[in-house]
């Protein structure tokens, strides 16, 4: 740039503290400690087979895809309690077309997919036209996609076992869709649902990043009048931030029919709750205008890491729990801006 | 009707000297409140008033000079401390918790208790025993979100009486009251008088000064002008204090050469947001020709700013009016449609309305003509980056890179950034809102040259400053407001401060010749 004068304050460190400092550096740096726990910690070499990490991010993916959608909204300084509810209300039309209607995936995914994009869209209108909070307008998202999944499935798990008329149950056949999504790639090596993560993580990526919408969203979370005066067109761009992170909750609910091979609408649970955990220590603010997906995808790498290093170590549920809790305080204090 | 040497003393200050960063806003001001009398504190807007009432009441405790309350000298530490001294500032935001009661507003912070438990009769009879000395008729138990502006403002003086307070600040009281409610204020003001209290008072309104001030002080520019009786102090000379200044050739404004009409407005109303007494801007009818500057002038709550942002549809259909920009109809409705009609705005606070401080400097340029950078959706960035380059020449930003936020620039270069993004947009009206508050002289001086730039290539500006030199230089023609209506129209050759103040202050002009 022409226009290089004056001092820079901050911008005139060393490169390498300036690399530290910045929030992908400090994300790098809790991911990078988190592997330094696992190699201590190895389970007798187990760490270092890669079907440890194969693993690792087959179970972390469903909770990134969520985090994806999660980060746009947090961005524009709002939050999406429903991603748990639509996930399992996704995953019940899915099991219901491709199980019991026999639908084509052509056809039951974008189906399952506009449902999810709904919900979140709904939301989104909720809070953009309504001035309802972000945090009470999916709140209620999240009970009314419950109940609606429980509604759909009969209150049943959606399984291959199918009720007949007379009873009796008939075991149909796993849908070819479920078993291509459940599969590997590369030689075993590389979970489906992992690259489906990785699609949404790029696609995200490239929309944050790179798209018009993108920039409104950072826009609209750092000073919403201000972006409301500079002709932004605001309510649309966070309805359709909420409808993309009912979108790819719609992705992740696909994911989750797949692999558990049925539509349980109790499933999804508090996975809200993990993906905005994962939004945060990847280092995105809360309060809106600032992060990024890629900042998620550290995040998401911490966290499935993480849980992964204390299963394979045999540590129990319990202290799992207590051990995720100050860790995930650590990993915001050091993502603390200074100054 | 000087005070006797029988009133006493209640609080003195001597050569207080305050600093914000390296801008000196008070010099060596002296000022003092007896009791039984109302201290008129006088001023244009940034004469240093309101910090000369925080440094009195704690709220700024780094200063230079001596504040003395009841005959000792005190430093205060704290507005806790103040208030235990029987300081107290009726804010122009007031300061009550309004899902609370009337009295629990009144022991706020100190409530009756027994065993830690509010006694909640006990405080609601003894609230209800104090507003009834006073002659304040407000139920105790009401909550204060049900109440009219003017009862929650003597619910705020109810609870600075709770405290025993005898120095009472009044900033600006009246500025949300209508005429009955100010009757009821003036007879409670003159009832503390008469109980010893000594009230300080600011007020931009001259017909208030003349009601109830004994004393009047006048600021200017961070120093003290002089203090007079108020019976000695005539309106014109008040006004001479207030704004005589020199006024040097440092405003280049270059003779324009006006065009069409740009912009017409007729009975254009704002109605305010959360129930506000009356409409913010009431009937204004003007107009705009191309390269023309058209200065608003008003004193604070005059609805100048108001009148911008209800153009530019930022009040969406709570303005109205009829509006012709060049020539054709043009329908209110909200900044984007404001924005393809070739309109812009700078607003008066650019911290919080006008950058995305946490974006960079980068993307607050090219905020307002995204679609410019991005024709199918997606970012240009090289095209993006040449666009800031080139606009950050034409500014002159001094920014270490345009990559950095735009939170790390200097007030001068945030608001050039402010300022510029518009210069995307080609836009055919400006509305300037403050745009040289905050800024350094430099940098100033480079804002003015813009402002020349653009009117030379045929751009429409209606600015507001209320930096009196700085609007009798730069406009062509002012239009000043008071409480919402024109109360006068000035050429250039009519135009003088004491004009323009004696109109913002509500006086009627009857005589307009140069």
């Amino acid at each position: 740039m022409s226009t290089t004068t004056g001092n820079g304050g901050t911008h005139q460190h060393h490169p390498a503290s300036r690399w530290v400092g910045s929030p992908a550096g400090r994300a790098l740096i809790a991911l990078a400690l988190v592997l330094l726990l696992g190699v201590v910690f190895n389970a007798d070499g187990a760490f270092f087979r890669i079907g440890a990490h194969r693993d690792a991010l087959r179970q972390a993916s469903v909770f990134g895809i969520l985090a994806c959608g999660m980060t746009l909204v947090i961005i524009t300084a709002g939050i999406d309690l429903s991603v748990g509810s639509v996930l399992a209300l996704v995953a019940v039309c899915f099991s219901l077309m491709s199980i019991h209607w026999s639908w084509p995936a052509w056809l039951a995914i974008p189906a399952c997919l506009a449902v999810g994009a709904a919900c979140g869209a709904v939301s989104g209108g909720l809070t953009a036209w309504f001035r309802v909070q972000p945090f009470i307008a999916t709140l209620a998202m999240m009970v009314f996609a419950r109940g609606l999944a429980k509604t759909v499935s009969g209150g049943m798990k959606v399984s291959t076992a199918v009720q007949a008329a007379d009873g009796t149950y008939d075991y149909v056949a796993v849908p070819g869709i479920f078993r291509a999504i459940d599969s590997r790639v590369l030689g075993g090596n590389l979970s489906v649902v992992t690259v489906v993560f990785a699609i949404c993580a790029a696609a995200s990526w490239m929309v944050l990043a790179r798209h018009r919408w993108g920039r409104q969203v950072y826009a609209i979370g750092g000073n919403e009048e201000a972006a409301r005066l500079s002709g932004v067109p605001v309510r649309a761009a966070k309805i359709a931030a909420y409808a993309a992170s009912g979108l790819l909750a719609g992705v992740a609910g696909l994911c989750q029919a797949a692999q558990e091979q049925q539509g349980d609408p109790e499933a999804g649970v508090g996975y809200e709750l993990t993906a905005i955990a994962i939004v945060v220590i990847g280092g995105t603010n809360l309060m809106g205008g600032r992060g990024g997906i890629g900042l998620t995808l550290i995040g998401t790498l911490t966290i499935g890491y993480l849980e992964k290093i204390l299963s394979i170590n045999a540590v129990p549920e319990a202290n799992r729990l207590m051990l995720t809790g100050p860790i995930i305080i650590a990993a915001v204090l050091t993502q603390r801006r200074r100054g | 009707m000087s005070p006797s040497p029988t009133v006493p003393l209640l609080a003195r200050m001597r050569g207080i000297t305050k600093c914000f960063a390296r801008v000196r806003v008070l010099d060596a001001v002296d000022f003092e409140v007896c009791g039984g009398e109302v201290h008129v504190l006088a001023g244009e807007n940034g004469a240093g008033k309101s910090t000369l009432i925080r440094i009195l009441s704690g709220v700024h405790t780094d200063h230079e000079g001596l504040v003395e309350i009841g005959g000792r000298p005190v430093r205060l530490r704290s507005p806790l401390h103040a208030a235990g001294l029987g300081v107290a500032v009726i804010h122009q935001e007031l300061s009550l918790v309004p899902s609370m009661t009337v009295a629990d507003n009144v022991f706020l912070g100190r409530p009756p208790v027994r065993a830690g438990f509010v006694r909640v009769a006990a405080q609601r009879a003894e609230a209800g025993r104090l507003l009834e000395r006073f002659g304040i008729d407000v139920d105790p138990g009401r909550l204060v979100e049900g109440l009219p502006i003017a009862a929650r403002q003597l619910v705020e003086i109810a609870k600075a009486l709770a405290r025993r307070a005898n120095i009472i600040v009044m900033d600006e009281p009246t500025s949300a009251l209508n005429a009955p409610e100010v009757e009821k204020l003036f007879a409670l003001i003159a009832d503390l008088k008469a109980r010893g209290c000594g009230i300080v008072y600011i007020t931009h309104k001259m017909e208030e000064i003349e009601r109830i001030a004994d004393r009047i002080t006048v600021l200017r520019d961070g120093r003290r002008v002089g203090s007079a009786p108020a019976a000695e102090l005539s309106p014109s000379e008040l006004i001479r204090w207030m704004v005589g200044r020199e006024m040097g050739q440092q405003f280049p404004r270059h003779a324009p050469r006006l065009g069409e009409e740009r912009l017409r407005i007729r009975d254009f109303t704002v109605i305010p947001g959360h129930g506000g007494p009356c409409p913010a801007v009431r009937n204004v009818s003007l107009s705009v020709r191309a390269g023309e500057i058209v200065g608003l002038a008003g004193l604070h709550g005059a609805g100048t700013s108001e009148l911008l942002l209800g153009l530019f549809g930022a009040h969406g259909r709570r303005a109205s009016g009829e509006v012709h920009l060049d020539r054709a109809p043009f329908e209110i409705g909200s900044p984007r449609q404001a924005i393809a009609r070739g309109m812009a705005l700078l607003t008066s606070d650019r911290k919080t309305t006008g950058l995305v401080l946490s974006l960079p400097v980068t993307a607050n340029l090219t905020l307002a003509d995204l679609r410019g950078v991005s024709p199918w959706g997606w970012l240009r960035r090289r095209q993006e980056r040449q666009a800031a380059g080139e606009l950050a020449a034409a500014l002159q930003l001094r920014a270490a890179s345009l990559d950095m936020e735009a939170a790390e620039l200097s007030g001068g270069n945030q608001q050039k950034v402010a300022l510029g993004k518009w210069m995307r947009t080609r836009p055919r009206l400006l509305l300037l809102d403050e745009p040289t508050r905050g800024v350094d002289v430099g940098a100033k001086r480079e804002i003015y040259q813009l402002l020349n730039e653009w009117t030379a290539g045929g751009i429409a500006i209606m600015l507001i400053t209320s930096e009196m030199p700085e609007l009798l230089a730069l406009a062509d023609r002012i239009v000043v407001l008071h409480r919402g209506r024109v109360t006068a129209e000035l050429t250039r050759q009519q135009a003088s401060a004491d004009r323009v103040l004696a109109a913002a202050m509500g006086t009627v002009q009857d005589d307009l010749d140069p």
